[in-house]
């Protein structure tokens, strides 16, 4: 929990930083370009159901232009009763290669702590943007240090019931080609998730929301958890940018 | 008192001039106008602003505060001089206070009233912590002195001043002042300004009323261009829902509403996408009043009145109307046009609309200037007396795009095939153009060349529709090519025309002015305005500002520009500097503007004579838009042998 606040609090200072950086200049002309930085944490939420009672946390950055720019992806989870959790953490270079996608190219780092701490190392690339229907994809491709080769793919997508009350529905996946058994990773497709959040943006930038998140494991990736595969559980919490 | 400026009469009701020469008539009007000036700098001298901040007229407590007139601080002979200081004021708008940028204390900045052929030099103070400007929107004048920083002159620092002439005043009509520094403009920094004519109106009205719209947002600027370039459609609050979906299904059946819809989803695009910042954000003003404070303009039943509508907003188009009443529209971008009897017109950012109204009946009037999206409106009344309030229309249903705005469908049926053979013709006409002449300018993809004008159409004509070729992307910036795009002069725009009244149309629009001379353009330039609305972009030909070289134009050279809108929103251009003869059908008649709304999926080309020597701004004048890169620099180039210098190409 510990390492999970100042993981937390870290991203945060360093996003701040960038933030308060916003020039206020009327000097030029035009501002199309100054460098701007968006910060959204997507998730931030306490997940009562389970033993571990985790806080989550899931949030993306950005600096730059319009076409070039420093992606930060991050997301973890810190038990309430426990010292444990986990975080992984993306730096990537994104470029607008169509009008509604970036490609990105980048470092992970995951790291967890409690019973059996480790962290890995990855190489990624991959595409992040809106397809067309409205939904916003982002597969990605993993090398770990040692070689392994995963794949992810996240989807979401938005309902509109009031100007200010939205549902957002999600899908994530993962697949592997090898096993990596330390880190509960089986081959072929490892698990399935499933989540909706019903949000209400009394600002554009503060929205609480409740919501359920569903996940099925997998084949092996089910055998390493050794507990159930399917798994479910109501989520409270707030969805903030600047 | 500056409220004696600001009276309901300011400025003074005019004379009809058309029965006397210029130069008996002209001495009245200046000596009434003279007297009110100079009560205006005594005021100014007397400190009385800092005794009576602005937002005691904003309050609604001051009986139709609005504008002040601006009188001169030396006038000798032909020479007359006018100072203004920039400045920040206290400004309470409905209620809420706020800090505006003003000019001499006010939100709009005093009325200045020049006169035709006279010499003038506009001094303004920067009493800012930060850099200003002041441009004047729609004035000829040398380039030095048309106050863009960075194109025209380095700006002005704080503390110190800058003066704008002596120059000779060579026009008549409506126009405005307004900051090209920052944001200011969304904080106030814009004011009006009417030339008198040398020669009299070919039209009679025997009072007139000055009518500045604008936007006022309690929130940061440069917050809000933020926000904007982030995205989440921040700033719309009219998206479609659950809730549309099926009051939609029930008027238009299941299908038919599920396809429009997936239309847009698979386009990634939003039908409601129709302004970049709406209300509540905004508050809409008339003459700095919020619509509960009801700025009120008075008149004696049977006179004709003249209303010079100025859109100074930052970022709105408004739509028009005096309900009960006819408008003879007269002036458009300050020059007189043949006058088009009609009862509504849109008007787009920084244009100018004159119209004359006559209320017979002893009664008030409502002036409603609604948002084009329907958000909400400015308003202000026509009356008699003071203290009358007329009825108030109810803001009309929020419109949705339509697939014309992807230039798909909206044209006749039947008109398909008419339409495709337009569009091949037009198609291979460019590839002509494109086969034959090299491209002169760095960052113009799209336009032709062709030094003799050879194979261009004939001037005052409109273009033939075309469509987009699917390989001729403009890259990431450009998000959603338009199918095909074609002139919509004829057409009023989104959401209006429906209402069973008329609305203006620019293909109504002649010159009633003769023009020396009507040529064929000696070549064509031809600009995309794009943009990709999910990160905020906007450029021309897929390039933003500070990535674009000028367009470069031969001194005297004619050249036809041809914008070509491929987003989906509405963009009123402005170049700076120039009238441009907006070629809509009527061969010569064709009327000049200084700026002009385009359309999504509009086709629309404009003649300009490269007589106005130097590097002019050209961009489109949604405040947030240009900030975004939807901006040149248009370079007349001088003689090649004079010695003009610009401050441009010290810079650069």
């Amino acid at each position: 929990m510990i390492r999970f606040v100042q993981y937390s609090v870290g991203l945060l200072l360093v996003a701040t930083l960038w933030v308060g950086g916003t020039p206020h200049s009327a000097q030029a002309q035009t501002m199309d370009d100054t460098p701007r930085a968006f910060l959204l944490f997507h998730k931030l939420e306490y997940v009562p159901g389970p033993a571990e009672r985790p806080v989550e946390l899931e949030a993306t950055s950005w600096i730059g232009g319009d076409i070039n720019r420093l992606w930060l992806r991050g997301e973890g989870e810190a038990s309430t009763i426990r010292r444990e959790g986990d975080v992984e953490a993306e730096a990537l270079y994104g470029r607008l290669v169509s009008p509604f996608f970036d490609a990105v190219a980048g470092a992970r780092v995951d790291r967890r702590w409690g019973d059996g701490g480790d962290t890995r190392g990855f190489l990624a690339v991959g595409l992040q943007g809106l397809a067309p229907y409205q939904f916003e994809v982002e597969p990605t491709l993993y090398v770990s240090h040692e070689g392994d080769v995963s794949a992810q793919f996240a989807a979401s997508y938005h309902v509109l019931f009031t100007q200010r009350l939205k549902l957002e529905s999600e899908l994530e996946t993962k697949v592997a080609l090898q096993e990596v058994p330390e880190w509960g990773v089986g081959t072929g497709v490892n698990d399935l998730g499933l989540g909706v959040r019903l949000r209400y943006e009394f600002h554009r930038k503060v929205a609480p929301y409740v919501g359920y998140d569903h996940s099925w494991a997998f084949g092996e990736t089910a055998d390493f958890a050794g507990g159930d595969a399917s798994s479910g559980a109501f989520v409270f919490g707030v969805r903030l940018w600047r | 008192m500056p409220t004696d400026d600001a009276s309901p009469e300011s400025p003074p009701a005019a004379p009809s001039w058309t029965e006397s020469p210029a130069d008996e008539a002209a001495p009245a009007p200046l000596n009434r106008r003279d007297f009110l000036r100079s009560t205006g700098a005594f005021a100014v001298l007397m400190g009385a602003q800092t005794l009576l901040p602005t937002w005691a007229h904003a309050s609604g407590s001051a009986p139709a505060g609005g504008l002040t007139a601006l009188g001169p601080t030396r006038r000798a002979g032909r020479r007359v001089e006018y100072d203004i200081t920039i400045d920040r004021t206290p400004f309470e708008v409905a209620g809420k206070r706020a800090t505006a940028i003003t000019m001499n204390g006010t939100v709009p900045g005093p009325l200045i009233r020049l006169q035709e052929g006279e010499e003038v030099v506009l001094r303004y103070h920067n009493a800012l912590d930060e850099e200003t400007s002041i441009h004047w929107h729609g004035l000829l004048l040398p380039n030095r002195f048309d106050g863009v920083p960075q194109v025209n002159y380095p700006g002005v620092p704080p503390g110190e001043t800058f003066e704008a002439g002596p120059f000779e005043v060579r026009q008549y009509g409506t126009y405005w002042y307004h900051s090209h520094s920052g944001l200011q403009e969304q904080l106030g920094h814009y004011g009006p300004l009417v030339i008198d004519p040398a020669e009299g109106t070919p039209f009679e009205y025997d009072r007139e009323h000055v009518v500045v719209l604008s936007d006022w947002a309690h929130d940061d600027p440069y917050q809000i261009l933020a926000n904007l370039k982030k995205g989440e459609h921040y700033y719309n609050f009219q998206q479609q829902t659950v809730g549309e979906f099926w009051s939609d299904v029930s008027e238009e059946g299941f299908w038919d509403t599920l396809k429009n819809r997936l239309g847009w989803d698979r386009m990634r695009m939003s039908a409601t996408d129709l302004s970049a910042v709406r209300a509540p954000t905004y508050t809409y003003l008339l003459n700095g009043q919020a619509p509960g404070a009801n700025w009120t303009g008075l008149f004696t039943p049977g006179e004709r009145v003249r209303l010079r509508v100025i859109n100074a907003s930052a970022a709105s188009i408004f739509d028009v109307r005096v309900p009960g009443l006819e408008m003879d529209v007269v002036q458009v971008s300050g020059q007189n046009v043949e006058p088009v009897a009609t009862d509504e017109f849109r008007i787009g950012t920084a244009e100018r609309y004159d119209v004359i109204v006559e209320p017979t009946d002893d009664r008030a009037y409502t002036v409603f200037a609604e948002s084009l999206d329907r958000s909400g409106y400015a308003r202000g009344t026509l009356a008699p007396r003071e203290g009358m309030d007329g009825p108030v229309p109810e803001l009309r249903e929020r419109p949705t795009l339509t697939m014309a705005a992807m230039g798909m469908g909206g044209m006749g049926e039947g008109d398909m095939e008419d339409m495709k053979q337009g569009g091949m013709d037009g198609m291979s006409e460019r590839d002509h153009g494109d086969m034959d002449h090299g491209d002169r300018s760095g960052d113009m993809s799209g336009s032709m060349g062709g030094g003799d004008g050879d194979g261009l159409r004939p001037p005052g004509t409109l273009p033939e529709p075309v469509m987009h070729d699917p390989d001729e992307t403009h890259g990431p910036a450009e998000a959603g090519l338009p199918m095909m795009t074609q002139s919509r002069l004829h057409e009023p725009g989104i959401g209006l025309g429906d209402d069973g009244w008329r609305v203006l149309t620019y293909d109504q629009l002649k010159a009633a002015d003769e023009k020396d001379a009507f040529r064929a353009p000696d070549r064509e330039i031809e600009l995309h305005l794009t943009g990709n609305m999910e990160r905020f972009m906007w450029g021309l030909n897929g390039v933003e500002f500070s990535d674009a070289d000028p367009i470069r134009v031969e001194h005297d050279e004619r050249v036809r520009l041809t914008m070509v809108n491929d987003t989906m929103m509405n963009h009123p251009m402005h170049l700076h500097g120039q009238f441009m003869e907006l070629e809509n059908g009527h061969g010569e008649r064709a009327p000049l503007l200084d700026t002009i709304t385009v359309k999504p999926a509009e086709r629309v080309s404009l003649l300009i004579d490269g007589h106005e020597k130097g590097p002019w701004f050209f961009h489109c004048h949604i405040l947030y838009h240009m900030d975004a890169g939807m901006a040149r620099v248009f370079y007349v180039e001088p003689a090649p042998e004079s010695d003009n210098e610009f401050y441009y190409d010290q810079v650069t």
